[in-house]
């Protein structure tokens, strides 16, 4: 049987007393700098916040998972490898990582704590999710948002780890750790230095005609028209032009969320052993809306219960969801 | 010394424009090394794999070394089949792109791509340690991070490749984005990325060039050129410059690389060649420069 243990996010410390309030049987957070991939202005942990948060929630029977998931350039590994003592040192349950050199590390010097594999490792096949379990002892992977449940299923017959999925909030759909967009138009990497679509780079305009843009690092990324709701600009869910589509047209992905509450128990029954749900930049009050509702729909269907997953579907109301490449492989 | 590559095709040329592409490579390019095989994606592989043993054998007889390449994206069986059977081979020089490669090869004599996110000295020594005899660094590393990574690796014995022309890759995905924009997904794609040569242009909605899609790869719409920056790369220990084919005339880039490499031309006098042979696409090096990628810093072009 599946675990289905609820992963939830945490971008501050009172973030992660709510989360684990709500039910979370695991946190995941960052410490303030490049060495996790949501480095966002005002976010994440000092060392001691740290402490104080993972004594708050062992003592609430919670773990906390400290994501330490980018790719130090050469020059900078000791901004990692101190971030993963300091970890170790506060008695966090799992790293979860990326690159190799940070794996071999704390699986050498810190051996007793365990190591998850980020999506920012983009594992997609059971031989590449072996390699870094027989090689580091990786107990669980963190499964890119680009397979669908049967691939899910597959994968765990023939790996030695746990899986955890995501199931709720960005629809991440480029591979991630194997993006450099952001990179490309801000010169701040989305591997190096953990940002995508820096806040800092983004301008909104208004337009004589009551139109908005929105843009990054002076770059269009989307237009609306004067009743249409701006959106942020991610590079990879902009409306393009291309010779043939010569109408803005969304290239990559609409702006969309990840929502699988309906696939649950399947994602159960395909055998995922952890639910993630994305969000560090977000509210307290979306970490409780989201927990909450999430700990009641996994507590009902392991109870055989019925979901109320009607209240899941109310928390992206007014924004678009989809269940990407988990529902059908046409999403390719 | 220091040696000039060109890396695989990204692209859905026809076997016919592979093989006169290859006949002239072979005949009259100024390249040490061949990268071959598909990366990006595993349903044109078919195309074109019938034509490899006679291209390796055209490029070995003229003096060029072949590696083979394997694909960046592994998921599906006909993935794995294709990633496994390329790591039992014999060939001394394979080139990883793909976790799922490195496992199948074990710790038999490989090459390390870039889709591999070597981006550092201890990833590099891991990989060593597991067989590694060379690494092609990711294209967003900056020079300071490109120099301490050669110099760890040519203290392994590990030759350093970096990508020194044409567009980079900057993300895959599961999706096929020329499928997508064609109305289509991936399973009935119809092979449409083959009207793109040279990647399908993106431009934003007030007309800017920003992008280029190559299935379910995205590239930049600039051509990285660090021809001004080879100086300083081979004095930081990079032994290996890649060049990206591209649908311009490729023998022209290499020959006009390799003079700047022999010192017959200074970067300064080749570069107005080098712009005339790519027809006026934007040129950038700033990844190399720590700045946003698409961007030219003028000091480094003299």
């Amino acid at each position: 049987m599946s675990l289905a243990e609820l992963i939830c996010p945490a971008g501050t410390p009172a973030a992660l007393r709510t989360a684990v309030d709500a039910g979370a049987d695991a946190v995941y957070c960052g410490f303030q700098d490049a060495t996790n991939a949501r480095n966002f202005p005002g976010l994440n942990f000092t060392p001691d916040e740290l402490a104080a948060s993972v004594a708050y929630a062992h003592d609430k029977g919670a773990k906390v998972l400290l994501a330490l998931n980018t790719y130090p350039p050469a020059g900078k590994v000791d901004l990692w490898r101190q971030a993963a003592d300091t970890g170790a040192r506060l008695g966090v349950d799992a790293f979860i990582v990326a690159d190799m050199g940070v794996a071999d590390y704390i699986a050498r010097t810190h051996p007793q704590v365990r190591l998850h594999l980020s999506v920012q490792a983009a594992a997609s096949s059971p031989e590449a999710i072996r390699y870094y379990c027989e090689n580091f002892g990786v107990k669980r992977v963190v499964l890119p948002r680009i397979l669908t449940i049967p691939e899910i299923r597959e994968i765990r017959k023939e790996i030695p780890c746990e899986i955890e999925t995501f199931i709720f909030g960005n629809h991440g759909l480029m591979v991630e750790g194997r993006c450099s967009l952001t990179n490309y138009l801000t010169g701040q990497s989305t591997n190096m230095d953990g940002v995508c679509s820096p806040a800092s780079d983004v301008e909104y305009r208004r337009h004589d005609d009551g139109s908005m843009s929105s843009q990054l690092a002076g770059f269009t990324i989307d237009c609306f028209g004067s009743d249409e709701k701006a959106g942020y600009p991610t590079i990879c869910k902009g409306r393009y032009t291309a010779p043939h589509r010569t109408e803005g047209y969304y290239a990559f992905e609409e702006p969309i969320s990840l929502n699988l509450s309906r696939l649950l128990p399947e994602l159960i029954a395909a055998g995922v052993h952890a639910f993630k749900i994305e969000g560090r930049q977000r509210s307290k009050s979306y970490v409780r809306g989201v927990v909450s509702a999430f700990r009641q729909a996994v507590d009902d269907i392991r109870a055989g219960r019925e979901a109320n997953i009607a209240d899941l579907v109310a928390l992206t109301e007014g924004q678009k969801q989809t269940q990407g490449a988990f529902e059908t492989k046409k999403w390719r | 010394m220091t040696k000039l590559t060109l890396g695989p095709i990204a692209y859905h040329w026809s076997a016919e424009a592979r093989r006169d592409f290859y006949a002239r490579i072979a005949d009259e390019a100024p390249v040490d090394e061949v990268y071959l095989g598909e990366v990006i994606c595993s349903k044109r592989a078919p195309f074109h794999e019938a034509d490899l043993p006679a291209t390796i054998e055209r490029l070995e007889r003229a003096g060029k070394t072949v590696i083979l390449s394997s694909l960046a994206e592994v998921m599906l069986k006909r993935e794995r089949k294709a990633t496994a059977d390329l790591a039992a081979m014999d060939a001394p020089e394979i080139e990883i792109n793909n976790a799922a490669g490195l496992y199948a090869r074990g710790e038999r004599p490989h090459r390390i791509g870039p889709f591999m996110n070597a981006y550092n000295e201890a990833t590099i020594a891991w990989m060593a340690g597991r067989g590694a005899t060379h690494v092609c660094l990711p294209a967003e590393l900056p020079a300071p991070a490109i120099a301490t990574a050669a110099a760890a690796a040519r203290d392994l014995g590990l030759g350093v490749e970096v990508q020194v022309f044409g567009r980079a890759s900057l993300a895959v995905s599961a999706r096929c984005y020329h499928a997508r924009a064609h109305g289509r997904t991936k399973d009935n794609c119809l092979f449409v990325c083959e009207e793109d040569a040279d990647g399908m242009p993106l431009r934003t909605t007030d007309d800017r060039p920003i992008l280029r899609v190559n299935g379910i790869q995205t590239q930049s719409e600039s051509y990285v050129d660090l021809m001004g920056e080879t100086g300083r790369m081979i004095v930081d220990g990079v032994t290996h410059l890649r060049l990206m084919p591209q649908a311009v005339d490729m023998v022209a880039v290499a020959t006009t690389y390799r003079d700047v490499l022999d010192g017959t031309r200074s970067p300064a006098e080749a570069d107005p060649l080098l712009r005339e042979i790519c027809n006026g696409v934007s040129f950038s090096n700033g990844f190399y420069h720590g700045q946003a990628g698409y961007r030219r810093i003028a000091a480094a072009a003299g």
